[in-house]
């Protein structure tokens, strides 16, 4: 069964302010030269499916449940067991 | 009227809008989330508190509950809704109101009394006059009010801001200061701050939120 990656973010022209937190930390904690923070979600799910109707299921799943697309955009891939973010 | 609440695993203010209905002589009706008849019920409220735990967002899971499937086919038939903080949540992701609720701008929870002006007559807020101070708490994490400007823009231009915080009481980064919305045909309100904390003089000191319920009845154009 593909293992998909999604990855969910707050849409460019809405405020992140988790993320502008972390960015103006950053300086005063000696990280330099790192800036425009977004801080957003990673989820990881296997579906059982593939090809058109695995593309066709996820958008079902984001669009309808995983993400709000009044406020979020997303995308995903699909990952082998070595891309995995818990591994 | 017989105004019915809804409880969720992790609503908060479902004892407080029912006792608040009563307060403003209406008959109290518990809804429960996984039943999906509205026991004829003239008028729904979706209180606050953290539906579902909240987990993946603010009402994600809520919106999808049988009860609240019923709750949208009352709407959908002219119905009176409204929804309160968590229950404002539910019901833009059930896309029954415009736009998402956001986490604060200023990041953190907010607990306190706010000034706000009530701009739209609908059927929840006919105990007001438009243009009405009031003073209500709000609480709330996430209650930052967004949506894209064309949608802001036809909210303001068709009278559907029903709610909004006074001049320099945005607590959360709101755009346009909007504390509430209506739907389009004016029978679905919802609101961040909590009217039902405010009926009772002795409790809390303030009973501006009587409003929203006193004068509650069906079939008041929005305007």
């Amino acid at each position: 069964m593909p293992r998909v990656a999604i990855d969910v973010l707050l849409k460019r022209e809405i405020l992140d302010p988790q993320g502008r937190a972390v960015e103006e930390a950053l300086p005063g904690l000696g990280f330099e030269g790192v800036r425009d923070v977004r801080i957003g979600k990673h989820l990881e799910l296997e579906v059982d499916a593939e090809g058109d109707e695995l593309a066709e299921r996820l958008e079902e799943v984001c669009d309808g449940f995983l993400t709000n697309p009044v406020i979020e955009s997303y995308t995903w891939r699909v990952i082998g067991e070595d891309e995995r973010a818990d591994a | 009227m017989r105004v019915g609440v809804v409880t969720f695993p992790g609503s908060l203010d479902d004892h407080d809008a029912r006792l608040a209905v009563a307060a403003c002589g209406h008959e109290d009706v518990p809804l429960w989330h996984a039943d999906d008849d509205l026991a004829g019920v003239d008028a729904v409220i979706v209180p606050g508190g953290f539906s579902y735990g909240d987990y993946l967002r603010c009402g994600a899971v809520a919106h999808r509950a049988p009860m609240m499937q019923a709750v949208r086919r009352f709407a959908d038939g002219g119905g009176p809704v409204l929804g309160i903080c968590n229950g404002f949540q539910v019901l833009c992701e059930a896309g029954m109101l415009p736009g998402a609720l956001l986490r604060n701008a200023g990041l953190r929870f907010v607990c306190r009394d706010v000034v706000c002006v009530v701009e739209a007559a609908t059927p929840w807020t006919a105990g007001y006059q438009v243009g009405e101070e009031i003073v209500i708490p709000a609480k709330h994490g996430e209650g930052r009010y967004h949506a894209s400007d064309d949608v802001l823009d036809e909210l303001e231009g068709t009278g559907r801001v029903v709610l909004r915080y006074a001049p320099g009481h945005n607590p959360n980064g709101s755009a346009r200061d909007i504390a509430g919305v209506a739907n389009a045909a004016g029978n679905v309100v919802g609101v961040m701050p909590h009217p039902e904390h405010a009926v009772d003089e002795a409790l809390i000191g303030g009973v501006d939120g009587r409003g929203f319920f006193t004068d509650l009845r069906a079939g008041v154009a929005v305007g």
